[in-house]
């Protein structure tokens, strides 16, 4: 394989898994900074040792998946100018810009304060310690802001101008108002929200039954864990819908690729599952619902939605002879592979708040062994999601201004890639069975109960 | 003042927090096998940078980002050029981020073990690549009149630039072992600093004179008369702190190991001025802040956010040092 070939894959790699422990980032920071806030206000005497002994639990957990994710992210810092120098040249001047503002604003202040929130338990006031998790909360989330401004360029380019054979930064404001990032960033926030709600009640199910001192803590958590992942869960589907709809002017040929729509139609159907024929371009074999997809983007059940092949045809006046298409098959049933994760979790977390608020959930116990098997369910959504959002603007490395073919560095060889992607992999795969094994032992050992000594 | 070269000294000021700072901790992690073989004195050694690593390790990223937002060109032509130094220090760097958390999850001595290999090696690699680096910076790179690298990994390695690396890695693990005996409590561990100082600190200046002679001799270094003159304080300052070492004075030396890592720093990027990379196959082809730069509307914009938010950051980072000014002792590993 070329370098081109070897560097998508690298790439590839490395973000789904950096965003295996992203959205874990993201929610139980907050997660994490709320239990804290418990410890720290509660009146109620029994539950302050309680709380602030969940707090270093799911503190302990989130320190162990921060780790995974820093690492790894600095891999996708380096990524750009290593594999990918000429789109580094020919966007610097504007992707630069959000990453430096994440590194000064975001990188500075989750990492010092995480620093003083581990070691400082009796170093400084409670509310000052509870102050430095919520600092450690917000550098995260800042975070990932910045880098979906940045991403937000390459799907939906705004405020720029093509200047001296590169793309030049004409409106710093634009840029960071994208509406693009609107709906990009509400959507992975409210993913990580949902996604570790989910870790945190497949957590507290398992304990409920395998460790009695704790149960009682971990019969709240489970409450609460529901509820954060109901939460994430409205918002993703919330977010999810008003960026769709707002792809229908931003991203139409992804749009349309994601629903395996290569004609033009007016009310346009929605298909539950499709056999994909790219060679002919066509449908050999759908089951369709009437109306449905353009229900979904205009909230009427009719409205134009322009089919892949006219897009290509737009396309080919726009920039020239070319394959605009992106992988439509992988792009349907990333897409349909995300939504149905995402309605399952639905329904998992629906279940486990009505039971666990009803008391039902020990008459259930099924119930509570099913839950942390179930949780793959979230990072299936999560890494589905993201190929639906990267995969889609293929054969474009910034929709409309360059191609991927045209970025990657032309200084590298196909064995020099080829060993850096054998290696990265390696050393994944070894870390993350390393940093699981220590989540489970942890999770089995720690006991978190009055009086106990967590 | 020109923006691009404001951003030229901001870059140098941020590559040289990062130089001091980490140049301690990749000192300590380097020295981590040596201080001792019982675990809570390796606990006790590690829990002086357990809570500041992660914070001097952003100076780089935020070095990283710095370039890619001022001067792309440089960042494209750096990174893709340095591509298999700089995947050798990712491993290091992963390797080491997860040593840090893992380490105390299990108490079995091959678990232990295994993850101070791990922070010795994610420590002791990327200080040899940063000298590696910066020897080939000024040296010059074969890069052409596109900007594009033409030569491989073995091209940067050369008899100066591996120098550079010797160099870095014992001037880190002086700095490391003087930033130990400020901040331990245990008399044997003290000792164990101190001699090991002794010890380090001889083949340490011996490593940096060799280095910076050869960079002065070997390279255009030696034109800026400034820069050979903040070399040659910035070695009489190392010199001093070997000497204040020997005399007990573990601050005093540190304090000079500090200055001397800094204002080498400081000599390197002023005998670059105003070039970031030298192009080894012709002058006209290096990498200036003239033709590598952003546009003036996007440095402006990142100047304004850069003066306002460096100084917080600098607070805060002070702030942490402040609250963890305490030496570390044995009381202190209850926790975590």
């Amino acid at each position: 394989m070329e370098a081109l070939e070897l560097s998508r894959w690298q790439f590839a790699i490395t973000t789904v898994y950096h965003f295996f422990f992203v959205p874990v980032t993201l929610g139980l920071s907050i997660f994490t900074a709320l239990l804290e806030t418990c410890f720290v206000i509660t009146k109620r005497e029994k539950w302050k040792p309680v709380c602030k002994k969940l707090t270093k639990f799911f503190g302990t957990l989130f320190l162990i998946n921060f780790a995974m994710g820093v690492v790894t992210g600095i891999v996708q810092e380096f990524h750009f100018g290593m594999n990918w120098s000429e789109y580094s040249r020919f966007m610097g001047d504007i992707f630069g810009a959000p990453l430096a503002l994440e590194a000064l604003t975001a990188f500075f202040l989750e990492s010092t304060f995480l620093g003083i929130w581990m070691f400082g338990w009796d170093k400084l006031s409670p509310k000052l310690h509870l102050a430095t998790i919520w600092l450690v909360a917000i550098g995260s989330n800042l975070s990932a802001f910045w880098i979906l401004v940045a991403n937000s360029f390459m799907q939906h380019p705004v405020g720029y101008a093509l200047m001296n054979g590169r793309a030049e930064m004409a409106n710093f404001t634009a840029l960071v108002t994208n509406p693009y990032v609107v709906g990009e960033y509400s959507h992975a926030l409210f993913a990580g929200i949902a996604t570790s709600g989910f870790v945190v009640i497949a957590v507290s199910a398992w304990k409920i039954l395998h460790d009695e001192v704790s149960k009682a803590a971990f019969e709240t958590t489970l409450k609460a864990g529901a509820v954060f992942m109901l939460i994430g869960l409205f918002g993703v589907m919330g977010s999810g819908h008003l960026h769709t709809q707002y792809m229908l002017k931003a991203n139409p040929m992804k749009l349309s690729s994601m629903e395996a729509l290569w004609e033009t139609e007016n009310p346009a159907p929605f298909a539950v599952v499709a056999k994909i024929n790219k060679e002919e371009k066509k449908n050999d074999f759908e089951i369709a619902v009437p109306g449905v997809f353009s229900f979904m983007l205009y909230n009427k059940p009719e409205g134009e939605v322009k089919g892949i092949n006219d897009l290509q045809k737009m396309n080919e006046t726009m920039y020239g002879p070319g394959n605009y298409i992106p992988d439509v098959t992988g792009l349907f049933w990333s897409f349909r592979a995300m939504v149905g994760a995402g309605g399952f979790m639905m329904f998992v977390a629906g279940v486990t708040l009505l039971l666990a608020w009803k008391g039902w959930i020990k008459k259930f116990p099924c119930v509570l062994k099913a839950i942390p098997f179930l949780l793959p369910a979230a990072y299936v959504a999560n890494s589905a999601g993201w190929y639906v959002a990267e995969g889609g603007r293929q054969p474009w490395i910034v929709v409309g201004l360059q191609k991927t073919a045209d970025a990657v560095s032309p200084n590298l060889t196909g064995g020099e890639v080829l060993l850096t992607t054998v290696g990265f992999t390696l050393v994944y795969l070894v870390l993350a069975v390393l940093a699981l094994y220590a989540a489970f032992r942890f999770i089995k050992n720690t006991t978190v109960a009055e009086g106990s000594d967590a | 003042m020109e923006l691009t070269v404001f951003w030229f000294i901001l870059i140098t000021v941020l590559f040289t927090g990062f130089f001091i700072l980490e140049g301690f901790d990749y000192g300590v992690g380097t020295l981590l096998p040596f201080m001792s073989d019982d675990d809570s004195d390796r606990r006790m050694v590690l829990r002086t940078i357990a809570p500041v690593w992660d914070g001097n390790e952003v100076w780089m990223i935020t070095a990283g980002g710095a370039l890619f937002a001022a001067f792309p060109h440089v960042y494209a032509t750096m990174f893709s050029a340095f591509y298999l130094a700089l995947f050798l220090m990712l491993l290091a760097l992963i390797l080491r981020g997860v040593a840090f958390e893992l380490r105390s999850r299990h108490e079995s001595a091959s678990w232990r073990k295994g993850f101070d290999c791990a922070i010795f090696f994610g420590s002791f690699l990327p200080a040899i690549l940063w000298g590696v680096a910066v020897a080939d910076l000024i040296g010059g790179l074969p890069i052409n009149d596109k900007m594009i690298y033409e030569g491989n990994f073995f091209n940067l390695l050369t008899p100066h630039s591996v120098l550079g690396g010797i160099a870095f890695l014992l001037v880190f693990a002086y700095h490391g072992a003087s930033f130990l005996t400020i901040r331990l409590k245990e008399q044997h561990l003290l000792d164990k600093a101190k001699s090991i100082a002794n010890k380090v600190g001889v083949a340490a200046i011996v490593a940096f004179v060799l280095f910076g002679a050869a960079t002065v001799t070997m390279t255009d270094f030696g034109e800026s008369a400034l820069a050979t003159l903040i070399l040659a304080v910035a070695a009489v300052a190392f010199v001093a702190g070997f000497s204040a070492m020997r005399k007990n004075c573990g601050k005093c030396s540190f304090i000079m190991s500090s200055a001397a890592i800094g204002l080498t720093t400081v000599a390197f990027f002023t005998a670059l001025f105003p070039r970031l990379m030298v192009s080894s196959l012709n002058p006209a082809f290096s990498l200036t802040i003239f033709n590598a730069a952003s546009t003036d509307y996007t440095l402006s914009i990142m100047t304004k956010a850069a003066l306002l938010l460096v100084p917080i950051v600098l607070l805060y980072q002070g702030f942490t040092y402040y609250i963890f000014r305490k030496r570390v002792s044995r009381e202190d590993l209850g926790e975590h």
